[in-house]
């Protein structure tokens, strides 16, 4: 078969909805762009578990501790879950490591922002992980196996971290004058960078777009990005809170929220590296991975302590 | 078939995008750790299904961190854990010679039979 005629049997393939696999034949932009795309999605998930591990040591009660930690877990598993589907592409797991460490591969830009208060746990979850589940709920259906399985699964376990998030500020919401200031305040902080990670508007683009096409994607950001304030818009109501945003209003005629202008110079700024915590984020995940060094060469070792042992017991 | 993505989507960011200048080039010198197949019995009577991979040193590990890894919602009472390298695949691109000798043998099947609707507990 020529590449054409490659070509043409896997976008047929696409057109039927039939998965990819990863013995599959694929033209090399899919494959790249899946594996940077899966690599940027578990790197997002490792870091982000270190805003809310911040938090953990700090909670109010045990419950909320206990249930923090559990999130965080699911977090490092959402982020194995990922790392696999990206190692069927031709990737190593310690490559993937390595280009997050040094900075080269990239994460959601939300998670270079601080948590600075208990209630922005309540605000990560609900907003932050909103906005991730609206994305992940599109991406069990991408037509790439492995990311689509893993999707499955993460979304299974994501509704609850988003439940639990709306529950914290829904009980600060009730509380007294300060915790509902407080609840306020990471609505205020959490909002417009939540709206920025849907990525940029889609008029920004003029070229046909191939993930589209490839069924990685199935709606365009701005379509999501929709999705999500409508969602939330009403959602607050509940809350008895207010979004930061003063063009906010329902368009009768367009049967959505009109909302106000994304700050895309700031959007830009923390993905170049310079938001609040880029660099604590990096220098803390390295610290993590140089001081677990040992742990990696201690379980190797331990390893093979106890395949000679089996050897020794077996000659 | 080389178009360039230039649109930027939701956990897409673009490498030219972002400053790299600032790069060390570590490499992974470590050993790395075999990869390992996970399949978990879901219930007692059930298959084991396959469920994903992960990293360990060795199979006992690799068991426990399924276990961390998989399990966390009672998903399972029994764990398989089998190095990948051991997975012998069959290939995607023979699928059609290799599965089509079966397609046209509708007779193995129950349905291909055109029996009276009297005939009972059958």
């Amino acid at each position: 078969m020529t590449l054409h005629d490659l070509e043409k049997a896997f976008q047929h393939k696409i057109d039927n909805e039939i998965k990819i696999e990863p013995k599959d034949w694929m033209p090399e932009a899919y494959r790249k762009t899946n594996l940077r795309q899966i690599s940027q999605h578990a790197h997002s998930e490792i870091v982000g578990m270190l805003p809310e591990g911040n938090w953990i040591s700090r909670a109010p009660s045990l419950k909320r501790k206990a249930i923090l930690i559990a999130k965080v877990q699911d977090e490092a598993g959402h982020g194995l879950y990922l790392y696999s589907a990206a190692e069927t592409l031709g990737t190593s797991r310690e490559q993937m490591i390595d280009d997050l460490h040094s900075g080269k591969a990239k994460y959601s830009s939300i998670f270079n922002y601080p948590t600075l208060t208990w209630a922005d746990m309540g605000a990560v979850g609900w907003l932050v992980d909103g906005a991730a589940i609206l994305n992940q709920v599109m991406l069990c259906r991408t037509s790439y196996g492995p990311y689509a399985r893993a999707m499955v699964r993460i979304c299974k376990e994501e509704s609850f971290h988003q439940r639990q998030g709306f529950e914290t500020l829904l009980v600060l919401s009730k509380g007294t004058k300060e915790q509902r200031d407080m609840c306020q305040d990471a609505i205020n902080r959490w909002w417009w960078p939540s709206l920025m990670m849907f990525g940029p508007k889609d008029s920004e683009s003029t070229n046909s777009d191939q993930s589209m096409k490839w069924k990685i994607k199935r709606k365009t950001n701005d379509e999501l990005r929709q999705n999500f304030i409508d969602m939330i818009a009403e959602q607050i109501k509940l809350l008895g809170m207010t979004l930061p945003d003063p063009d906010l209003k329902w368009n009768e005629e367009r049967k959505h929220y009109d909302f106000g202008e994304i700050n895309w110079e700031e959007f830009w700024n923390v993905v170049k590296g310079n938001g609040p915590c880029n660099k604590q984020r990096l220098a803390a995940r390295n610290k993590a991975h140089d001081e677990g060094a040992w742990v990696r060469a201690a379980a190797l070792a331990y390893s093979e302590k106890r395949k000679n042992r089996l050897n020794n017991k077996a000659a | 078939m080389n178009t360039a993505i230039k649109k930027y989507y939701y956990g897409d960011i673009p490498d030219g995008a972002a400053d790299n200048s600032n790069i060390k080039n570590n490499t992974a010198t470590e050993n790395a750790w075999p990869l390992w197949e996970v399949f978990i019995r879901s219930k007692q009577g059930l298959d084991h299904k396959h469920a994903g991979s992960l990293h360990a040193a060795d199979a006992q590990m690799a068991i426990e961190n399924a276990r961390d890894v998989y399990t966390r919602r009672q998903e399972g009472i029994s764990l398989w854990v089998v190095e990948s390298k051991y997975i012998h695949a069959s290939n995607p691109d023979d699928a059609e010679m290799f599965y089509e000798p079966a397609s046209d043998k509708v007779y193995r099947h129950p349905t291909f039979y055109d029996l009276p609707e009297e005939l009972k507990h059958m």
